[in-house]
């Protein structure tokens, strides 16, 4: 086996773990932590079907950024909406057979990687042109939109301008997958490509990326409101708030 | 107070460019040793208060699941930057609310974040220092808490949370701001933000029904204290003694009247408000709450209803349930607490009020949304009736009713300036600036329709614009009670012709 080889095994059963467990430790901690009041920003549903359906709206069209802004919106929706059909692409390398809807959704998928750029582009403009935005930037802010657009560029590098030897990498995320190591090509667009993904990965649960489980805890959204017919317990909503989180989560 | 400039009124609303640290030097007098000891904290900055303030940050947000989130999932995204009306009336980048939360946010990163323990700079995260302090007694007393952020971010984070857990944190290292910290005290021990003793009152409820006799020649009641009655009204102290807040009072006594209610006032908890909530104490908020429930007990009331109040609303309806519940004590056909508003829509709805609304033909009236009712909680049995209810008894006392600009009301109404516990002296400035964007909602429907007035359902909200109309070339008697309105058009049993 290769140095190289070794070292992307080493680097992506290591990032794999710090994002599950990262993740996993965050998600128990925001479960577990108390809601002593009842906060949810109203006008609210006075139901849990009627949150779940606030939540899945809110997730699936950014309800309330398009109420606020619809340039964020715009940039923001594409870049997530892009973002999941390069991510259901990629699910083609980590099955074998290829699912059958992974096949169908993967045509799409080629063209979302521009769209994906396209709206980080745009919103990084954005900490550029707009001052209050520049204003609230900070250094963090900037270089993960940098690390995304360097893993969409690369990405589209393969695509287009020098393209690699998918049915090598497959083997090589197959073999992580069932402990059957393979060699991970030599192809530098590849390889970094592939660096930057485990950084992103890595950095994850500890960076404003937990903005994607953060947002089924927050209670401003996720609470129905209903104080006067159910008395609140400053010390009952965890495990409530945690079931609707999840049924939002599962649609 | 300093000279400073009212904002001129433009014709639309613009987004200022920023101007870093234009209401750095805004400040609210600080809480002196008495104010703080009666609350339990302490009187001056404790020693060691760096680690003392971080501990305590620590604890809070082991405490409240929307404080953690919050701290964590902001993305910088920017959507909120232009949603706050202190923003929006001074151009200082740190009352855009993302900047505000970042204050505290920087803090916690600091201490709390393995990112901010070991790149400091590159997530901006700060150590606890006095220079942070001064600015979190700053900008944190330039927030009203009104949650117009919450509405428009795209994870409803709401910064009055973390303005309440700063000021919280601000408090248990001896630096509490003396607005609050003295009106509080005076609620837990006398009964009333006002400091109003019982004699005192009783005095005043009587001349008030010693008025409404001689206007309408008609023996309406405005009881304190009786023990079994039905209703016991709970109401912000304004209502006893300032305009307009008295003539939403009387609206409510001639309600009461010709329903048929019986219902009293409490001398013991004489007071809606709870300032509580503004510094973010639970513990505080809690006293306060539970002198409602000992009332209701103590005077065997079935029922407990507000007057007309926002964020003693919003800690009635939402909290005080979870603060001093259960209520099971009372008549489970109503819930409890009820809005004053509710009670009237409700009589309105089944024809048991008479109405004239010819009596406020003098007035053209507009309604400012307030925002601890409008996006803190609600009214009636349906998502949205605290937007509906107030306008359906405002359009039942008067014929002539106009809405402000739809991003200016409802859900996306803008604070009166005021809010929060700010509505003092020491923050004139804020205050007159705060109310910019209201003002320039007021403005457009002043020239276009012809509005007179502008009803308000909130002491604080009257006290503000009271103050603060004449700034922008208004009178201060432009605002009104909603049962104000109620007041003039009810017809009561056996009222003289007028
Ligand atoms: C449940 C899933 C998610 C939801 C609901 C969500 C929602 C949002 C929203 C509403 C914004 C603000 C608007 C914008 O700037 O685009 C945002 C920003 C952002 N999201 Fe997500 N997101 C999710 C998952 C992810 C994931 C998996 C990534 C990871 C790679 C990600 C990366 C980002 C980044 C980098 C930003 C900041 C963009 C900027 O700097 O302006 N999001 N997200
Ligand atoms: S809208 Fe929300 S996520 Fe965006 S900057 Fe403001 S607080 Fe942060
Ligand atoms: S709660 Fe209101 S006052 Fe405070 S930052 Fe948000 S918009 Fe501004």
């Amino acid at each position: 086996m290769s140095l190289l080889t070794i070292a992307f095994t080493l680097l992506f059963y290591a990032a794999t773990l710090i994002l599950v467990a990262g993740l996993a430790y965050r998600i128990r901690l925001y479960a577990r932590t108390p809601t002593p009041l009842r906060i949810p920003t109203t006008p609210a549903p006075t139901t849990t079907p009627g949150v779940v359906r606030r939540m899945f709206f809110e997730v699936t069209l950014f309800n309330s950024l398009f109420k606020s802004n619809k340039w964020i919106w715009l940039f923001g929706w594409i870049f997530h909406a892009a973002l999941l059909f390069v991510l259901l692409r990629h699910l083609r390398y980590f099955t074998d057979p290829v699912w059958s809807w992974v096949e169908l959704v993967q045509p799409l998928g080629k063209y979302a990687a521009f769209a994906m750029v396209a709206g980080l582009a745009g919103l990084w403009a954005r900490r550029f042109l707009v001052d209050r935005v520049r204003y609230i930037s900070s250094l963090s802010d900037h270089l993960m939109l940098a690390l995304l657009i360097a893993i969409g560029l690369t990405g589209l590098g393969m695509q287009y301008v020098a393209a690699t030897d998918i049915v090598a990498v497959k083997a090589f995320f197959l073999g992580l997958m069932y402990f059957d190591w393979q060699p991970m090509p030599a192809d530098t667009m590849l390889n970094l490509h592939l660096l930057l993904v485990a950084l992103l990965m890595i950095v994850f649960p500890f960076s404003k990326l937990l903005h994607a489980p953060g947002v089924f805890f927050s209670p401003t959204r996720n609470q129905a409101d209903n104080p006067r017919e159910k008395r609140h317990l400053p010390t009952q909503g965890a495990s409530a708030a945690q079931a609707t989180a999840q049924a939002a989560e599962s649609r | 107070m300093a000279d400073f400039e009212t904002p001129t009124l433009k014709p639309y609303p613009v987004i200022p460019a920023i101007e870093i640290g234009s209401m750095a030097h805004s400040q609210p007098f600080v809480a002196k040793e008495d104010h703080q000891q009666k609350l339990g904290f302490p009187g001056e900055l404790v020693d060691d208060w760096e680690n003392v303030a971080v501990k305590k940050l620590g604890e809070l947000v082991d405490k409240s699941r929307a404080l953690r989130v919050f701290l964590d999932s902001c993305v910088k995204c920017g959507a909120c930057t232009d949603k706050c009306h202190y923003y929006l009336g001074t151009s200082d980048p740190k009352n855009m609310p993302v900047a505000r939360q970042d204050l505290l946010r920087s803090v916690y990163r600091r201490y709390y974040t393995l990112a901010g323990k070991y790149f400091p700079s590159l997530v901006g995260a700060r150590d606890m220092d006095k220079s942070v302090l001064d600015e979190w007694y700053s900008y944190f007393h330039q927030c009203s808490q009104c949650r117009r952020c919450s509405v428009y971010c795209p994870y409803g984070i709401d910064t009055a949370e973390v303005s309440m857990a700063a000021r919280e944190i601000m408090d248990t290292v001896g630096v509490g701001q003396k607005y609050c910290n003295e009106i509080i005290g005076k609620a837990q021990t006398i009964g009333n933000n006002l400091g109003l003793p019982e004699p005192a009152l009783a005095d005043t409820l009587e001349g008030l029904e010693e008025d409404i006799e001689e206007e309408t020649g008609v023996v309406v009641r405005m009881p304190l204290d009786e023990e079994g009655a039905d209703i016991l009204l709970v109401t912000p102290s304004a209502d006893f003694f300032a305009e307009p807040h008295v003539d939403g009072l009387i609206g409510y006594a001639k309600v009461f009247h010709q329903a048929g209610l019986s219902w009293t006032l409490s001398s013991y908890a004489s007071e809606a408000a709870n300032f509580g909530m503004f510094i973010g104490s639970y513990d505080n908020m809690q006293k306060l709450a539970l002198r409602i429930r000992e009332a209701a007990l103590e005077l065997g009331v079935k029922r407990i209803v507000f007057g007309e109040c926002g964020h003693a609303w919003r800690v009635a309806y939402n909290f005080l349930n979870t603060l001093a519940g259960p209520f099971d004590f009372l008549d489970p056909d109503y819930p409890v607490p009820q809005h004053i508003c509710e009670v009237t829509y409700d009589l309105l709805q089944r024809g048991a009020l008479k109405m004239d609304p010819s009596a406020n033909d003098d007035m053209v009236v507009t309604f400012h949304d307030s925002c601890n009712i409008a996006r803190g909680s609600r009214m009636g049995d349906f998502e949205g009736g605290q937007l509906v209810i107030p306008r359906a008894v405002i359009k039942a006392s008067c014929n002539h009713f106009v809405d402000m600009p739809a991003d200016a009301i409802g859900e996306g109404t803008f604070c009166c300036g005021g809010g929060g516990g700010l509505l003092t002296d020491d923050l004139v400035e804020l205050r007159v600036k705060g109310a910019l964007p209201r003002m320039e909602a007021l403005h457009e429907v002043t020239e276009h329709h012809g509005v007179t007035h502008l009803a308000a359902i909130c002491a604080i909200c009257k006290s503000q614009f009271s103050k603060i109309l004449p700034y922008y070339g208004f009178e201060m008697d432009q605002v009104v009670s909603i049962h104000q309105l109620v007041s003039n058009a009810i017809q009561l049993d056996g009222q003289q012709a007028q």
